[in-house]
């Protein structure tokens, strides 16, 4: 039939087979091809952690299984993009390769970032902590007894810590900032975090960075030493914004969408980490966290097809968790504050102008009390009120601050909801 | 306070290995007899508070309760039994008058299990009901004496108003007040589905249930709550109700505490207020002013509706009945000793009245007698437990039968006799909200719908056995009675034969 | 679309509804031994709001969120049904996070639990609906998609 439509997904993530999705749910003839930079089906990235912390493998860590493309038909190219040709409509690959389309969904994730850091090039054993490839890596260049060095304790250097934590000699992680997991957590919630991983045996060395390395000494900042085995880098990310960018389009920290995942470029979309979008309090944000880019496919992916799908409910949140102590965190830190904490756990609220606007929730399952083992239970409930706006007005805001519950929520809200209401 | 002399009546025993402290039993318990201590993470009882209800029972998933009867005893005295050693100390204490409710629990005879149903054999065939059809379709009301006949000849219709139902089988009165909301509604749509009829009692009738009027027998009563012309004319058949058999010649006595939100609207009294019905209808004397209040109340409805005069079994209610049958009512209503209440003082529900087997049979033979029978039809009610009892009673002349405490039994209740206390577990005899919400109308109204229905199979199954396919050709036919165990005297008053004879 | 629903006006808070799931969701066949002396983990929780309690149990939306934001695949909906596929699980929490019901809780052994509908443990009825004492709870089946992952 000539006229099916040509979808080209660059990309080959989470984002990626979400768009794939969205366009079969409107589109079930159109052609699809997705250009993926891994030589591997999708798979969740989240999951390297755990794979050397061997509570996941590699057949597990699959996004979808192995038949999911030849039942949606989707033609997968092994390869990346290196421009889009907006006049004849074609996505030029790097091999020099050219395809046709009617639609493009840029769902190029993100890079790891790496500062100039005077002799990091002397290091033999370095890794990011990205991919897949990444993990094999690393895996195979570590022993019982190798000292790591960790440079940024952020979520990518936390997690990859925890993951070889049992594996390794010592573990040491350090970062410019003053306190762990700095973009989602303040002093006194990250302190919580910290004391767990210290616990297993992990150095920190916060508020210091690395001025020089020799190959297998860190010499810091702040004049100490640390000598390593294997050098780990996960410092941060940046968005992968230059396809977009190189025609035009709009871009900030990620690449510019509206809520229906349109970039500024007509027929070019984009979803996943590599865009920057206005969360749910209208604040442009990049969001890389693993259901917006779910969420954010979906819905690029319906738009393509001719359908209409909204996201207009993407919030900064994040589950994380270490050695049993979970952080669940949502929203920005902004407002009033109402906290309430204890031996292990925290509950914080932030609240303006009559909303909920961000909360960190930390509990441990080892907490020697019921609130610390329960602290973050039904986060989700807190979630939803930012993520729909609710004002705190409507609802029993403190009874829901004191236990989450759809009690708390308006009647309404709990009838249609949870029941069939037949009388 | 001083010592009370009395020893918890029942305990609660509790299986240790089974129980796993889900506290069910506490929820559930209004009398509050169950708690959980959080410190050995163990139930404790108070047993002091349980009226076995059996609610705790019935609900613990893992069957680690019983209710037993306490074994603590007084001293063995023929005369002096425990429970009138007890009652004597409860007096002691409070200086009051004591209290029961539902029927009357002592050792009286019940003539129902004195009396035998007869069967075919040989001479005579007996009808299998799952092969050919069976009518236990009743008509209530007054009979023509005679076929009358316009200038042309045809037939003309002078039946008098007739509550038709498809069994004989209504449920008996019970206030909205007495019971609750839920339980009124179950008993308004079970009768509804079922072809019979459910009375409102003295309560007043709910402005939900007006959809059930035709199958509702609206009351009037001596307190004459919730009476006005669009209550009589809602209802298939109104009641006047004379009297109860639990507590004859005494009269009702809601607490204020009770009439709250929709029970003071409906019984249209200020909130708060005791609702006090008088023994006695104050303006009935005599039966020329029972008979004034019967046409007051056909003139009413525009003799539209028969008018069913309730009265309780006392000792000269074959002389009553025929008073009644000539004051104009339709249908006789008589109610034994044996029937329930929600709260009557106990000295007058365990000694006052009599029987109803006897009364019903005095009844139906005077009314005979006097040639009178077929001015007016019988219902007779005062504990009817089964199809077998409704199988006797038509029998013996009755032409239906009243049903409450079995009605309340499949709605949950479990004879507790604690009515009165306002605290039914089960969500029947109660007006607080989370008591009464346990109770929901589907299930209660289903329920009740499969009672009467399997009693309707029963009836069937015991009219074919006697060779009956229609239950009017049972009616008063005392051949098919046997008596065992009584006296020549019962024999008599009942009019049947004893067994072998 | 099947899921447990609840009349409020029925509910009476005996949370009879989460011991017999805790029992379906055990696999052994004596609630006793099931039970006994533990903490219970039920998928579905009793609320006590006061004048009002109710039953509050997964969804099962339509556009599930916590599929669509599962790390690890784990949770994943099939014939209408959002199961969790615990061997994937790895406890990250994600979907505690966005569950607009709070009807995902942690297991107790590292992976999180949510209402399956029993379809694993019983034949038809739902262990909660089964057992419930005033039919406060049923299993809805019908086509109409109330509830969706916007909570």
């Amino acid at each position: 039939m000539e006229n099916k439509k040509h979808y080209v997904i660059i990309g080959g993530g989470i984002a990626a087979v979400s768009c794939a999705e969205g366009i079969r749910s409107v589109d079930k003839d159109g052609f699809i091809t997705l250009v993926c930079g891994e030589p591997r089906p999708a798979y969740c990235r989240p999951l390297i952690s755990y794979y050397l912390e061997g509570k996941s493998e590699l057949e597990r860590m699959k996004y979808r299984p192995d038949t999911f493309y030849d039942e949606n038909g989707i033609d997968v190219v092994f390869d990346t993009a290196s421009s889009i040709d907006t006049d004849t409509c074609e996505v030029v690959l790097s091999s020099g390769d050219r395809i046709a389309y009617d639609e493009v969904c840029v769902a190029t994730g993100s890079s790891p970032f790496v500062p100039p850091m005077e002799g990091l090039e002397t290091v033999e054993k370095r890794f990011g902590f990205m991919t897949v490839d990444d993990a094999l890596a690393l895996e195979s260049a570590i022993d019982e007894n190798c000292r790591v060095l960790i440079v940024g304790a952020g979520l990518i250097g936390l997690k990859c810590a925890e993951g070889i934590c049992e594996r390794v000699g010592s573990v040491t992680v350090c970062d410019l900032a003053p306190r762990v997991l700095s973009s989602i957590l303040d002093d006194s919630a990250a302190k919580l975090i910290e004391d767990k991983l210290t616990e297993h045996g992990i150095k920190f060395l916060l508020g210091d960075t690395v001025a020089r390395f020799e190959p297998n000494t860190a010499h810091m900042k702040s004049g100490e030493n640390v000598d390593f085995d294997v050098l780990v880098l996960a410092v941060g990310v940046r968005a992968n914004v230059s396809l977009v960018r190189d025609i035009g389009g709009n871009v900030g920290r990620g690449i510019i969408v509206d809520n229906t995942m349109r970039t500024t470029v007509p027929h070019i979309y984009a979803a996943g980490d590599c865009v920057q979008m206005a969360d749910v309090n209208g604040v442009e944000r990049v969001m890389a966290i693993l259901p917006n880019a779910a969420l954010g496919g979906k819905c690029a992916g319906v738009n393509m097809a001719g359908g209409e799908s909204v996201f207009d409910t993407a919030a900064p949140m994040n589950a994380i968790g270490f050695f049993g102590r979970h952080a669940l965190t949502a929203g920005s830190y902004e407002g009033d504050v109402r906290e309430d904490s204890g031996d292990g756990w925290l509950r914080r609220f932030y609240i303006k102008d009559g909303y909920l606007c961000g909360f960190m929730l930390i509990g441990d399952e080892n907490a020697g009390s019921a609130i610390g083992s329960h602290a973050y239970d039904r986060a989700g409930i807190y979630t939803s009120l930012i993520r729909n706006h609710i004002p705190l007005d409507t609802v029993d805001a403190e009874a829901l601050l004191r236990l989450p519950s759809v009690t708390s929520m308006t009647p309404e809200y709990r009838r249609t909801k949870m029941a069939a209401w037949k009388n | 306070m001083g010592v009370e002399f009395i020893y918890p009546e029942f305990e609660v025993v509790r299986n240790s290995s089974r129980c796993i402290a889900c506290r069910v039993c506490e929820r559930q318990c209004a009398n509050e007899v169950h708690s959980y201590d959080p410190d050995e993470r163990v139930m404790l009882s108070d047993e002091s508070k349980c009226v076995n209800c059996q609610r705790c029972v019935s609900l613990c998933p893992t069957r680690a309760l019983k209710i037993v009867k306490s074994d603590c005893t007084f001293r063995e005295n023929a005369n002096w039994q425990s429970d009138t050693i007890k009652e004597i100390y409860k007096q002691a204490n409070s200086g009051g008058v004591l209290l029961s409710s539902m029927g009357n629990p002592k050792m009286l005879p019940v003539y129902w299990d004195k009396i035998l149903i007869n069967a075919s054999q040989v001479t005579n065939p007996s009808i299998d009901p799952l092969r050919e059809p069976m009518e236990t379709r009743v008509f209530l009301g007054k009979k023509p004496r005679s076929i009358e006949r316009d200038e042309g000849g045809k037939i003309k219709n002078n039946l008098t108003p007739q509550l038709e139902l498809s069994m004989p089988v209504m449920f008996s009165a019970m206030s909205y007040g007495s019971i609750s909301y839920n339980a009124h509604k179950s008993l308004a749509e079970a009768a509804t589905r079922l072809g019979i009829c459910y009375n409102t009692g003295e309560g007043g009738l709910h402005e939900d249930f007006y959809v059930y009027g035709p199958n509702t027998i609206v009351q009037v009563a001596s307190g004459r709550f919730g009476v006005f012309a669009d209550y009589l004319d809602a209802g298939a058949a109104i009641e006047i109700k004379m009297g109860q058999g639990a507590k004859p010649g005494i009269g009702g006595h809601l607490p204020g505490k009770k009439i709250v939100g929709d029970v003071s609207r409906t019984r249209m009294i200020p909130e708060g207020s005791d609702a006090i019905s008088p023994a006695p209808h104050h303006d009935i004397y005599s039966i020329e002013d029972l008979r004034q209040l019967v046409y007051s109340l056909k003139e009413a409805t525009q003799y539209k509706k028969p008018v069913i005069v309730k009265v309780a079994a006392v000792h000269n209610i074959a002389a009553i009945a025929s008073g009644i049958a000539r004051s104009g009512a339709d249908i006789i209503a008589i109610d034994g000793f044996r029937g329930g209440t929600g709260a009557a003082p106990t000295r007058i529900r365990d000694n006052v009245g009599i029987p109803i087997e006897l009364a019903l049979a005095a009844c139906d033979r005077r009314l005979r007698e006097e040639g009178i029978r077929n001015d007016v039809s019988l219902v007779v009610g005062g504990s009817i437990r089964s199809a077998s009892d409704v199988i006797k009673a038509v029998a013996l002349g009755a032409d239906a039968c009243y049903v409450a405490t079995a009605a309340l039994l499949a709605l949950g209740c479990h004879l507790c006799r604690t009515c009165h206390t306002g605290n039914c577990n089960w969500g029947i005899a109660t007006q607080r909200p989370e008591l009464v919400k346990r109770l929901n109308p589907e299930t209660g109204a289903e329920r009740l719908y499969n009672l009467m229905t399997a009693w309707r199979h029963e009836i069937k199954e015991l009219m074919g056995g006697m060779g009956i396919n229609s239950i009017e050709a049972l009616r008063g036919n005392r051949l098919m009675l046997r008596g065992v165990n009584m006296t020549e005297k019962e024999l008599e008053i009942l009019g049947i034969s004893h067994a072998g004879e | 679309m099947k899921r447990v629903v609840v009349n409020e006006k029925w509910c009476l808070g005996c949370h009879l509804c989460e011991y017999n799931c805790a029992f379906s969701n055990s696999g052994m066949k004596d609630m006793v031994k099931a039970l006994k002396g533990r903490d219970i983990f039920p998928r579905i929780r009793v609320e006590d709001g006061g004048d009002i309690t109710f039953a509050v149990s997964c969804r099962h939306c339509k556009d599930a969120i916590c599929v669509k934001s599962c790390i690890s695949g784990a949770l994943s909906k099939k014939d209408g049904v959002v199961t969790i596929d615990k061997s994937k699980c790895v406890g990250c929490y994600t979907c505690i996070l966005v569950c607009p019901y709070g009807a995902i809780t942690n297991d107790g052994e590292g992976a999180v639990q949510k209402c399956e509908l029993c379809l694993s443990t019983t034949a038809g009825t739902p262990a909660c609906v089964a057992g419930c004492p005033n039919r406060a709870l049923t299993l809805d089946d019908d086509d109409i998609e109330t509830a969706d992952a916007r909570g």
